[in-house]
């Protein structure tokens, strides 16, 4: 998997901004002074007239984005994940949520991978911050190429949504053909003997699992579950029944993020052995992207270990 | 109304019978917490006379048509002040005045707190304070995207003053030079634990509007003529938005609650509205 060329999503996200703002005279897009790492400059560019920058102000641009979404706008809003949603969980319930509004909160730099700008700037709970509220859609894409699908779908499907992007480039794992669709898993590996179910920076690490495995004839099933709400069930319990034993992985808190959600709907349809790749409740801290995800337990080998895990409980 | 598909907007009332339309909100405002058992009479009755101004003098809308897309906006961003809206909703006619008796009630459209989903001509939910200022940036900036000439009309607590989101909503309306939108703050001076004063000192608030970009006017908030004749100044201001700090009463019309901090949040038992509607009368 080494070889595989990387892609930004961010650039990805911007560009498909552009492109969509171009037909869809409704989409605005918002920014809180960081249109330069989150890309939206690279729509703000084009269209000035439909862009606003609030400044270091997410709560009032969250806000923003309701009135605008409220008189008929599709509304682009970016930050980082740390602060939307963590900043501006309150307007996202109230002023987006419970009216169910047609914003899009696009957050970049998601994840231990933000890397040396350390605990702060690392957003390793906002899956579960952006979950919990009732209306809204939730996804993570794995690559450039499924980001711009996101984006699209998202532009084109009404209600709130929270997409989650990567501060450094990652692997390209689509195709330029794939077509992405919101509530979907998509199959990246067939297997028989246990799934692993994983999210964004940990789409790569699970495929490198499952090439490891497979030489210890161990076969892997391999879902990227980018849809966390509304989560495939099928899917999942397909998974259950036909593997018998499911590993998640995230680069996020293992309180409330994909393993917990996926837990759920495996506990009440087809209990299985289950393991959890993930944070375990603690901050990350300055270093590389590397050396976080091996020392915070998210990489190919931690995968592995689960798995072994999981069979032995079979 | 509308006839056929034209809309027929509001017809505003003559300035003499504003007061008795306030005197009847405010015997809704009594009447609807009084059965529902629970409310905020106090800040309710402090709005009635801005609240009264903008329905039934100043704005264009049409309570038939609550979604009329040319419509100007009002956003309660103290939205614990619903009783007064919810009154002014239903002698206006966007519902029977007859539902004001299933305030807080199990399914009923009129929750505790203002609900863009469930209410006719509620434009906004709020409830948390701080948010429905940068509501109204978001629809000022859209009256300009859609090429509309609708204004917007905010109104804000002055204890709500204290939360920080405010700030950032009134100095992005100046930067984004939104002469289409004005700002009312309910100033009572009092919020749910006692006196701004003691709890967290706002003042000087209209000064502090004015140092954020906004062309400020500070007014009775209980005086027809005052509300009024600030709402034709913020028409013919250009380029930055106006904030209206309106000195009012918590309470205001009923003497046992005019100034008194318990009722924010407290219902007036029956002998208490039976003496407040005489009063009233």
């Amino acid at each position: 998997m080494s070889e595989i060329k990387k892609a930004s999503m961010r650039d990805a996200y911007g560009k498909t901004l552009a492109e969509l703002s171009v037909i869809n005279k409704d989409i605005v897009v918002l920014d809180a002074d960081l249109s330069k790492s989150t890309r939206t400059n690279l729509c703000a560019d084009k269209f000035p007239d439909r862009f606003f920058n609030v400044g270091i102000a997410e709560q009032n641009m969250i806000g923003i984005a309701a009135g605008l979404a409220a008189a008929g706008k599709t509304v682009f809003a970016s930050s980082f994940a740390v602060f939307a949603p963590g900043r501006c969980f309150d307007q996202m319930r109230l002023s987006v949520a419970q009216p169910s509004l047609n914003v899009k909160v696009v957050a970049t730099h998601g994840g231990l991978t933000v890397g040396e700008d350390g605990a702060s700037h690392q957003a390793i709970e906002d899956l579960a911050l952006a979950s919990v509220l009732p209306g809204f859609h939730v996804v993570v894409p794995a690559d450039a190429v499924e980001t711009a699908q996101v984006i699209r779908t998202a532009a084109n499907i009404y209600g709130p949504f929270y997409i989650r992007l990567s501060r450094i480039d990652l692997p390209i794992v689509y195709q330029n053909d794939f077509q992405f669709i919101l509530g979907k898993a998509s199959l990246l590996c067939q297997g028989k003997d246990v799934t692993i179910i994983a999210i964004g920076v940990m789409i790569v690490a699970a495929l490198n699992a499952a090439e490891q495995l497979q030489s210890e004839n161990i076969s892997c099933r391999v879902l990227n579950m980018s849809t966390l709400k509304p989560i495939d069930e099928q899917a999942i319990i397909a998974a259950a029944r036909e593997t018998g034993a499911i590993v998640t992985a995230e680069e996020h808190q293992e309180n409330g993020g994909l393993g917990s959600m996926v837990a759920r709907i495996v506990t009440r349809n087809k209990p299985v052995p289950m393991s959890f790749v993930a944070v375990k409740d603690s901050f990350g801290e300055s270093g590389k992207p590397d050396e976080l995800l091996k020392k915070y337990g998210l990489t190919a080998s931690d995968i592995v270990r689960e798995v072994y895990s999981v069979i032995s409980r079979k | 109304m509308t006839i056929g598909d034209q809309i027929i907007p509001f017809s505003p009332v003559p300035d003499t019978e504003l007061s008795a339309i306030a005197k009847q909100l405010r015997r809704d405002i009594v009447t609807m917490i009084s059965t529902a058992g629970s409310g905020h009479p106090g800040g309710s009755l402090s709005a009635v006379e801005i609240i009264t101004a903008l329905y039934f003098k100043i704005m264009r809308h049409c309570p038939s048509e609550p979604g009329w897309i040319e419509r100007d906006r009002f956003i309660l961003s103290k939205g614990h002040a619903a009783p007064a809206l919810y009154a002014a909703l239903a002698e206006s006619g966007y519902f029977p005045v007859s539902e004001l008796a299933t305030l807080r009630k199990l399914g009923s459209r009129l929750q505790g707190h203002a609900d863009r989903t469930a209410t006719p001509g509620v434009e906004m939910s709020s409830g948390s304070l701080g948010q429905g200022l940068s509501f109204g940036v978001g629809t000022a900036l859209a009256a300009g995207l859609n090429n509309k000439k609708y204004r917007v009309y905010v109104l804000i607590g002055g204890g709500e003053c204290n939360e920080g989101q405010v700030w950032e909503a009134a100095m992005s309306a100046y930067h984004f030079k939104l002469d289409n939108m004005v700002a009312f703050i309910d100033h009572n001076e009092l919020q749910l634990d006692g006196t701004n004063h003691d709890i967290m000192n706002i003042e000087p608030l209209g000064e502090k509007w004015s140092a954020f970009g906004w062309h400020t006017i500070e007014i009775d908030g209980h005086n027809f003529n005052e509300i009024l004749s600030s709402l034709e100044e913020a028409k013919n201001i250009k380029g930055q938005p106006t904030a209206i700090v309106a000195h009012t009463i918590k309470g205001k019309g009923i003497s046992y609650m005019e100034n008194k901090v318990e009722f924010h949040g407290k219902a007036p038992n029956p002998e208490e509205t039976k003496k407040a509607l005489q009063e009233l009368a």
